[in-house]
């Protein structure tokens, strides 16, 4: 019988929840599991049209396909062109998505995927889940490599003849490679001065 | 409802006769008609309450009182059902997108909280701050899934009427955007506190943690951080390490005793308490374990902080210690004699353990009042009494929390890091100034 077991479980963890105070504690840990299981199993098979992440670090995720820089203009100019503007250098809507590498040590950074993301495999990920913006996921996959691979080439790191695929796009090195530093705060040491602070 | 006849004889309320009700029928009721001994009380009161408000300065007498047109007449009766809202008087406190830093599309935008007009530590649910990737979708709960895969060892599926079978948790927590205060690092370019520090709430937040159902899933062994990605038109992803959301992290459905609002998840949002609130994925869909972060566009390119040698920092999620004065405020002018300074204080990182406030530019701080319930990253309000006397002042208040970190400077904030472009994560000091006539106006710069 799960039902006794079941309601004596919940009070105990309600009685937990209940009696969990804010007040005073620097930090509010999780009750203890009610171990009750609601949830359904299932199949990655099942799931497979939501799993559509990439880890951009190697590519893990990728699906099979191919773009070049020149099927990537063909659908730039129909779809992504009305608001990153010709040659992606803005338009209505954003700002350029080209240029700004070697800006960072300047007194004004310029942000585009090929001067900040560490990772090629990023826009693959970006543009399949979010573009274009009114119509996200409706490019096909190989639609998405042509795009990253004509972006990747306006900004000068893949050649002209370049293709982008499940293999090649994790291959390419972007320039914003070792860019990053992992959180290190607290990074000031203010002291709290009471009179004749300055 | 009363009757007619009880308007006509005074009302009986536990023994007490109601004597102050005018006995005359509704349609005779001239407004000139008062009672003279207690329109004498008002006046009195109204003066002794003057004196203190303004330090003694001497003040006209009240102009007499007349009986209000509220007094004289029905209510608005109360309708089959309806939803509340505010008093049309309050039409003025809204949500608002700033026209400082204007985004030339509406769907990946933002919009500030009125933290001038919250009373209180609780921000109602309508005034909330948003900001979306591709605005806001429109989700049936009854269509909508929660999985669970990747690095586990039963991936799972959860409607919502199965996340509302599990025991609630109900938690109040702060929710900062990383963003907030992005426009007014080295120059005062935004008016009111509204805009430089509304990407600011506080609620109290229900659902279920998030370890629970990661318990019922299992995890394998290896995993180090989840990926947790929302429902919307960007889908918008993060990465979390995996011992924050262990420790901590919510499945939250419900703030302020009701469902969600769309604009906030609704059905059903990831919260993480006193990180920034672009963590707090939206209209949750899916979590996946893995054991290393995803380095998504949202975790490199965005919510990344400059740093000095053109590097940037990244996974800095907590949202340090940090307090503002919302009153008075930017955008306001006051009048000389007593004040009560009010503001927020709030911690990422534990609770909150002074406010100190300044009104001479910084020389001098003295130590403001904290008001119960002080709670772990939750906003925590202080009050200070201050007399202006009526000439130039610069007021600030400085925060100091449980783990001994002090609110600092944006100069201390500049030493250590690149303020240029696009920058997150200000908790720097944020002084107003008071100009002689009392205007009170953003003085950061």
């Amino acid at each position: 019988m799960r039902s006794p077991s079941l309601l004596s479980v919940l009070a105990v963890a309600l009685t937990a929840a209940g009696c969990a105070t804010q007040q005073g504690s620097t930090t509010q840990a999780a009750p203890p599991s009610p171990h009750v299981k609601f949830g359904k199993p299932i199949s990655n098979a099942d799931l497979a049209a939501w799993d559509i992440d990439i880890r951009t670090t190697d590519g893990k995720g990728l699906p099979v396909g191919r773009g070049t820089v020149a099927e990537g203009k063909t659908v730039y100019d129909a779809k992504c062109i009305a608001c990153h503007g010709a040659d992606a250098k803005g338009g209505a809507v954003y700002g350029t998505m080209v240029g700004g590498i070697g800006s960072f040590k300047t007194t004004t950074r310029v942000l585009t995927p090929g001067s900040m993301y560490p990772y090629a495999p990023i826009l693959f990920d970006y543009i399949r889940r979010a573009m274009p913006m009114d119509h996200p996921q409706s490019l096909t996959t190989n639609e998405i490599y042509a795009v990253s691979a004509y972006l990747l080439n306006l900004n000068g790191i893949i050649p002209d003849n370049a293709v982008m695929d499940q293999n090649t796009l994790a291959q390419v090195q972007m320039p914003n490679r070792n860019g990053f530093i992992v959180d290190d705060r607290p990074d000031t040491k203010a002291v709290r001065c009471m009179t004749n602070c300055k | 409802m009363p009757t007619k006849r009880d308007f006509k004889s005074g009302t009986v309320v536990d023994g007490f006769t109601d004597s102050v009700l005018p006995v005359a029928s509704s349609g005779d009721i001239s407004p000139t008609i008062s009672n003279p001994a207690r329109r004498n009380f008002l006046r009195r009161g109204s003066t002794l309450a003057g004196g203190v408000l303004t330090g003694g300065a001497s003040l006209a007498a009240a102009a007499p009182l007349a009986v209000p047109e509220s007094m004289q007449t029905f209510g608005k009766p109360i309708p089959e059902n309806d939803y509340g809202v505010p008093s049309k008087f309050e039409s003025n406190v809204r949500r608002r997108r700033t026209d400082v830093f204007k985004n030339r599309q509406n769907f990946s935008d933002w919009s500030f909280t009125p933290l001038q007009d919250q009373h209180g530590i609780i921000t109602p649910n309508g005034l909330i701050y948003e900001r979306h990737h591709n605005g806001t979708p429109d989700i049936d709960p009854a269509k909508h899934r929660l999985v669970i895969h990747g690095m586990v060892k039963q991936p799972l599926e959860f409607t919502m009427e199965d996340l509302l079978r599990y025991p609630a948790v109900s938690k109040f927590y702060f929710m900062e955007c990383s963003g907030n205060g992005l426009t007014d690092w080295l120059k005062a370019a935004s008016t009111t506190v509204q805009q430089t520090h509304g990407l600011l709430s506080c609620a109290q937040w229900t659902g279920v943690p998030v370890s629970w159902l990661l318990d019922e899933t299992g995890i394998d062994p290896g995993a180090k951080w989840v990926m947790f990605e929302g429902a919307d038109g960007a889908g918008h992803v993060r990465s979390v390490p995996l011992k924050k959301v262990l420790d901590d992290c919510l499945i939250v459905y419900a703030q302020n005793g009701e469902m969600l609002r769309p604009e906030q998840g609704y059905p059903v949002r990831l919260f993480v308490p006193g990180w920034e609130g672009n963590v707090c994925v939206k209209w949750l869909r899916r979590i996946k374990v893995g054991d290393q972060p995803w380095n998504f566009r949202s975790e490199t390119a965005r919510y990344t902080d400059p740093m000095p040698d053109g590097m940037w920092r990244q996974f800095s999620f907590d949202m340090e210690c940090k307090s503002v004065i919302t009153r008075p405020s930017g955008g306001m002018s006051i009048k000389p004699g007593m004040h009560e300074i009010q503001g927020f204080a709030w911690s990422g990182n534990g609770t909150i353990r002074a406010v100190d406030v300044t009104v001479d530019g910084g020389a001098t701080w003295r130590e403001a009042r904290l008001e119960e319930p002080v709670l772990d990253k939750c906003l925590t309000r202080f009050r200070y009494a201050w007399d202006w006397k009526g000439g130039p002042a610069t007021i600030a208040s400085r925060a100091v929390d449980s783990t001994g970190y002090v609110q600092p400077t944006v100069a201390d904030i500049t030493k250590v890091r690149a303020i240029v472009g696009f920058v997150q994560h200000h908790n720097g000091i944020f002084p107003w100034s008071v100009s002689a006539s009392g205007e009170v106006k953003n003085a950061i710069a």
